[in-house]
């Protein structure tokens, strides 16, 4: 389960759980736990903290009460069951049958699964049942009859499970584990056990269709996974388990997963981060024509192979949008006119693009969509944004991205966040109503709880004159930064290497670290003073990540840059804006620090000449703490 | 791994399957000597050393092993299979 955050910390923070006496905060912290990738014995120490909760429920989350009718051995699947669950906040009861008692249990009145009465019934049974009525030799007319007796005879217990306690009823498909008999031609011979097998599961599919009972198709999952992930011929031949203890969480997963659906449950809305993940490389940087997307380069197919993937999802009902850091007016023409762009504007039910934090933008996007949050899957390639979101808004799910693109559409589909029981023509038109509601053109909305977010990123710049070893890097943020560059002048290495070392020139270079990790040398300016006037300091290029947009860098960036001015014997800074297609979002930088027009001239270009002078500028405040590097 | 190193993860396994922490393994220890670890218990772990070392034991071995020492036994010749 790749699409679930890895955890380090496990035994400890189930410790601090376990130890925690409300039982409200307790089953938050185990409910976040369930939400992180956990093998088989984190999900058994997990459903043990879970059993010891108040059985009847806890913060109005009533247990549900669900048995477990098998033909092999299941109770290895009650621990996955139970944190699939938890990490949907709902609890369950289970009764396990006894081992191929299913059907006197059923029929029985006086049993103890009449008396445990309940709401959810899953049927998990073998196929070797069945095959045993079965030979090889047996004419298609035998096979068919034989297979229709099974699939009458499953559809007489749903409709009793249904008659006698009203449960929702979900059948598990027939596990595939027969061996081949003649190779690839098994399935061209009625009687082969293979092709018995598949037949039964068609009919299967079929009847649970027409009684409205749900399919929990593991066949298909260990088609997908390898039978090898499900099936574990030792553990059969022990104790007649038919799934193996490895494969109990992920059967959870998509056993929970249909009954979330069939309660509404499921998500309804992909957001989309742009740069990175819909299309390879940083659209604000590398322009529309710079981006990797679509034929031509393997990157950016697969980046298309999502757009493909998500495309498939919102014809089925899913609502589109887009969360960005970037130029929202880049951003969507981008969007608008790449050719390759399998996403269309239409598509999208609301698009944001702008250097606010993503949780934000997300609560403005579930508000304007009128959606809650829970209803929102955020997809996005950056961790720290992933941690961002997951850590201000839990109830947002946040699928872990493998480092690869071409792993993005299998990781999103195998997350299975939109899974739906059925498909209805309110599905087919969800989008039309979202996209004629929802304005895409987005303004900021400011709250308070901006500080709040960046006071709790526990940021710290640390800063220094730019030495050899960054030149590589310092370099690069030069030649590659279109945004966050007032300038846009770009240097060799070897002029970079002359800023360094030569005394007129003071080359600062900032790193930002924050809670999440170390976001690297993410800024870096170049100031020059003329010997004529020792005095005047002039910003010759200051560039900066976009990564680190609206994390109040800049401000910290001119605190250090003014001191260091100072501390030389400057007494006013200078700054040239000048405008490009791609560094709108610097254009008011400077007045916005204080800066005043140098004078009233305008040059051709568009350049526009910005003044301080230090004495009149006081440090700007900002949650970034500050170190010397 | 040494033995001591595996006993120490048999130990942990098998207090996570069984939720008993008071759990302690030694060489000698027979299944009858641990109170609740079962057939079932077994089965889930063998299957959690299996996944933990990436080994496999033959259901012939994990039938006939005598004590926690067999188990130990088979697992560094699967290891040093493995390796060489």
């Amino acid at each position: 389960m790749r699409w679930l955050p890895a955890i380090n910390d496990f035994r400890d923070r189930l410790r601090a759980a376990q130890a925690t006496e409300s039982l409200a905060d307790r089953f938050e912290q185990l409910a976040a736990l369930s939400r992180c990738r956990l093998g088989f014995l984190e999900t058994l120490a997990l459903d043990r903290a879970v059993s010891h909760l108040d059985p009847g429920g806890v913060a109005g989350t009533a247990r549900l009460r669900l048995a477990l009718l098998a033909s092999s051995t299941v109770d290895q699947l009650v621990p996955g069951l139970q944190v699939a669950g938890l990490r949907r906040k709902m609890l369950f009861q289970c009764h396990v049958a006894g081992f191929n008692q299913y059907r006197q249990e059923l029929l029985d009145t006086q049993s103890s699964l009449h008396r445990f009465a309940p709401q959810i019934v899953l049927f998990s049974l073998s196929a070797r049942e069945a095959l045993g009525r079965i030979r090889l030799t047996d004419a298609r007319a035998d096979v068919d009859a034989a297979i229709g007796e099974t699939v009458a005879d499953i559809r007489g217990l749903w409709r009793h499970a249904r008659d006698a306690f009203g449960a929702t009823v979900i059948q598990q498909s027939f596990l595939n584990t027969s061996e081949l008999v003649f190779g690839s031609f098994d399935r061209q011979v009625p009687g082969a056990p293979a092709q018995v097998v598949r037949r039964l599961n068609d009919q299967l599919a079929a009847a649970a269709a027409e009684e409205r009972v749900m399919l929990l198709d593991i066949a298909q999952a260990s088609e997908r996974d390898g039978l090898d992930a499900w099936f574990d011929v030792s553990c059969w031949l022990q104790g007649k388990l038919e799934i193996a203890p490895a494969a109990a969480p992920l059967y959870g997963e998509l056993a929970v997963r249909l009954i979330a659906a069939q309660r509404g449950l499921s998500k309804k809305c992909l957001v989309l981060d742009l740069d990175n993940t819909l299309w390879g490389g940083t659209v604000g940087d590398d322009g529309i024509e710079g981006i990797v997307l679509g034929a031509g380069s393997p990157t950016g197919e697969a980046h298309a192979a999502l757009q493909h993937y998500a495309k498939l999802l919102q014809a089925r009902g899913v609502i589109l949008a887009i969360c960005s850091k970037n130029d929202p007016r880049i951003a969507e023409e981008a969007f608008r006119d790449h050719p390759e762009m399998v996403l269309k504007w239409s598509d999208i039910a609301c698009f944001v693009a702008n250097w606010d934090p993503k949780p934000r933008n997300l609560e403005l996007i579930a508000a304007r969509l009128n959606l809650g949050l829970d209803g929102l899957v955020f997809l996005d390639d950056n961790p720290v944004e992933r941690a961002a979101v997951r850590d201000a808004l839990p109830m947002v799910a946040v699928p872990e991205l493998p480092d690869d693109p071409a792993q993005y559409a299998r990781t999103l589909a195998d997350a299975g966040y939109f899974e739906s029981v059925a498909y209805t023509d309110e599905d087919l038109r969800r989008n039309e109503q979202y996209l004629a509601n929802a304005s895409r053109d987005l303004e900021r909305e400011r709250s308070g709880s901006m500080d709040d977010f960046l006071q709790g990123l526990d940021m710290t710049a640390e800063y220094g004159l730019v030495t050899d070893a960054d030149l590589p890097r310092v370099t690069q943020l030069i030649n590659k930064t279109n945004q966050f560059n007032p300038t846009t002048r770009r240097y060799a290495p070897d002029e970079v290497r002359g800023f360094a070392h030569d005394p007129r020139y003071v080359a600062l270079k900032f790193r930002l670290r924050d809670r999440f990790g170390d976001n690297g040398l993410v800024s870096a300016m170049i100031l020059r003073s003329d010997p004529a006037t020792p005095e005047v300091y002039e910003i010759d290029t200051w560039v900066m990540s976009c990564r680190v947009f609206g994390r109040q860098l800049e401000s910290e960036a001119l605190n250090v840059a003014a001191e260091a001015i100072r501390q030389r014997g400057g007494r006013v800074l200078r700054a040239d804006y000048i405008p490009t297609a791609r560094n709108a979002v610097v254009s008011d930088l400077y007045p916005n620090f204080g800066f005043q027009r140098a004078d009233n001239t305008h040059a051709a270009d568009g350049t526009v000449t910005w003044e301080l002078a230090l004495d009149q500028y006081d440090p700007r405040p900002t949650h970034i703490k500050r170190r010397s590097a | 791994m040494t033995d001591d190193e595996l006993l120490t993860l048999f130990t942990a396994t098998l207090r996570d399957v069984l939720g008993d922490d008071s759990v302690a393994l030694s060489m000698v220890t027979r299944r009858q000597d641990v109170p609740n670890w079962d057939s079932f218990a077994y089965i889930n772990f063998i299957a959690a050393i299996e996944m933990r070392l990436k080994i496999r034991f033959a259901v012939a071995d994990v039938e006939s092993f005598e004590n926690v020492g067999a188990i130990v036994r088979r697992s560094q010749a699967l290891l040093a299979d493995k390796s060489s």
